[in-house]
C-alpha cells in the first residue's frame, strides 16, 4: 500500500460556471465594467458640457440613441443587482449588538434601503423633478 | 415504510492501481428515512468492501462525512435521500487532494488551522485556585455562533479562492480565528496578524460567499471575513493617525 494522492485540477477560466452561486456572484463582480463605463460617459458630459452649447447639444442627442438607450438600461440593471446583493450582504459584515440583543439583519438591510430612499429623493430634489 | 432502489455513482480511487479517479455504480434499495450515508454504508456493508470513506458520528456532530453530494459539498449524515433524484452522483470534497475513493487529504487545512492559533491567548495564566475565566453572557454572544465550526472543510470544498490558490488560509481557519479575536478572554489578537491579515489570509477572499451557503453549522465563515477585514482596515488607518499605538 502506497501513498500517492491524487490532486484534480480546477478550471482557471470556466470554473464559475460550476455552480448557480459562482455565476451570481460573477454577474456582480462584471457590475463594476458596466458602471465604470457609465462613470466614463458621466465624464464625457462634463466635459462636452464645459465646451459650450452646441457640444453639450450633441453629446445629448447621442444618449438618445437605440445603442445608448440599452447600454443605459443594462448599466441600469447591473447597478440595481450590484447595489441590492451587497446590501443584502450587511448584516454580514457589520453586525450590531446591544448588549445581549442583536440586530435583526432585517433591520440592517431595511436602514440601508431607507438611507438609499432618502439620498436618491434629496438628489431629485436638488435636480428639480 | 417504502424502499425505493436509488443508483450511486461513487468516484473510485485506489492509489495503487488507478492512475486516475473513474466513477463506478450501485444499486442501493434505500428506505425512506435514510440519509446519504446510510446508502454509502450499505454499499460498504452489502455491496463492495473495499470502498473507502470517512465517518463516525452520523448525526453532524464530528464533521467527517462531508462529500460532493450531486456537485455540492454536504455531510452525507445531513442530506436526506428523499430530497433526491434516483440517480446520485458522489464524489470526495473538491479542493482536496484524494487519498482514496472519498478520503481526501487534510493536511494542508490542519495547517493552516493551526496557524492562527485557534485556541484562548490568556492575558495572564490562572491556577485551578484561581477559578476560571468570567465571561457575560453579552460577551459570549458576540462570538459563540462562530464556536459551532466542527472542522468539516465543507466551506474550503465550497471556496473557489481556495480552489485556485492553496495558500489561501481558507474560511474555517480565519473564521476561527475571528472567534477567538472577538473573545473578551482573549489577548491574541496581534499575533493571529501575521497570518489573518496577510495577503493570503482574509484579503485573498472576494466574499464569493460559497462558505456561508454550505456550512452546515451555520458558522457563517464569509461574515467573520469580512468583519475581520473592517478592523484591519480600521488598524491600518488608527495606525497612520497615532503611530506606535498599543494595539
Amino acid at each position: 500500500m502506497s501513498r500517492r494522492p491524487f490532486v484534480r485540477t480546477v478550471s482557471t477560466t470556466t470554473w464559475w460556471l460550476a455552480q448557480p452561486r459562482y455565476i451570481r456572484y460573477m454577474a456582480r463582480e462584471v457590475s463594476c465594467i458596466l458602471i465604470g463605463a457609465y462613470s466614463g460617459l458621466v465624464v464625457v458630459g462634463l466635459l462636452r458640457l464645459s465646451q459650450g452649447a452646441a457640444a453639450w447639444t450633441g453629446f445629448t442627442d447621442a444618449l438618445q440613441t437605440p445603442l445608448s438607450v440599452g447600454f443605459h438600461l443594462l448599466a441600469l440593471a447591473f447597478a440595481l443587482y450590484h447595489t441590492t446583493t451587497w446590501f443584502n450582504v450587511t448584516p454580514k459584515a457589520m453586525p450590531l449588538q446591544f448588549g445581549e440583543f442583536q440586530v435583526p439583519g432585517s433591520i440592517i438591510i431595511a436602514a440601508h434601503y431607507a438611507g438609499w430612499l432618502i439620498v436618491s429623493a434629496l438628489f431629485l430634489f436638488l435636480s428639480g423633478v | 415504510m417504502s424502499e425505493r432502489n436509488v443508483e450511486l455513482e461513487i468516484l473510485r480511487y485506489d492509489p495503487d492501481t488507478d492512475v486516475a479517479p473513474h466513477f463506478q455504480t450501485y444499486q442501493v434499495p434505500c428506505q425512506e428515512d435514510w440519509v446519504v450515508l446510510d446508502a454509502v454504508n450499505y454499499v460498504k456493508d452489502e455491496l463492495d468492501r473495499s470502498l473507502s470513506y470517512r465517518w463516525s458520528c452520523h448525526m453532524a456532530v464530528c464533521g467527517s462525512c462531508g462529500m460532493m453530494i450531486d456537485g455540492e459539498p454536504r455531510l452525507s449524515c445531513k442530506t436526506f435521500m428523499r430530497d433526491l433524484s434516483d440517480k446520485i452522483r458522489i464524489e470526495p470534497l473538491a479542493n482536496f487532494p484524494i487519498e482514496r475513493d472519498l478520503v481526501v487529504v487534510m493536511d494542508d487545512f490542519m495547517d493552516k488551522l493551526a496557524s492562527v492559533k485557534p485556541y484562548l491567548v490568556a492575558a495572564e495564566k490562572r491556577s485551578v485556585e484561581d477559578g476560571s475565566y468570567l465571561q457575560s453572557p453579552a460577551q459570549l454572544k458576540k462570538f459563540k455562533q462562530y464556536t459551532l465550526c466542527i472542522n468539516c472543510t465543507l466551506c474550503y470544498a465550497a471556496c473557489p479562492q481556495y480552489a485556485h490558490n492553496e495558500g489561501f488560509a481558507g474560511p474555517a481557519a480565519l473564521a476561527l480565528a475571528h472567534r477567538y479575536n472577538l473573545d473578551s478572554r482573549d489577548v491574541g489578537r496581534a499575533a493571529r496578524q501575521d497570518v489573518v491579515a496577510s495577503n493570503e489570509g482574509i484579503w485573498e477572499c472576494s466574499f464569493v460567499g460559497a462558505c456561508s451557503d454550505v456550512c452546515p453549522e451555520h458558522v457563517d465563515p464569509a461574515g467573520a471575513i469580512q468583519q475581520t477585514k473592517i478592523a484591519s482596515t480600521l488598524d491600518y488607518f488608527k495606525d497612520l493617525i497615532t503611530p506606535g499605538r498599543d494595539k
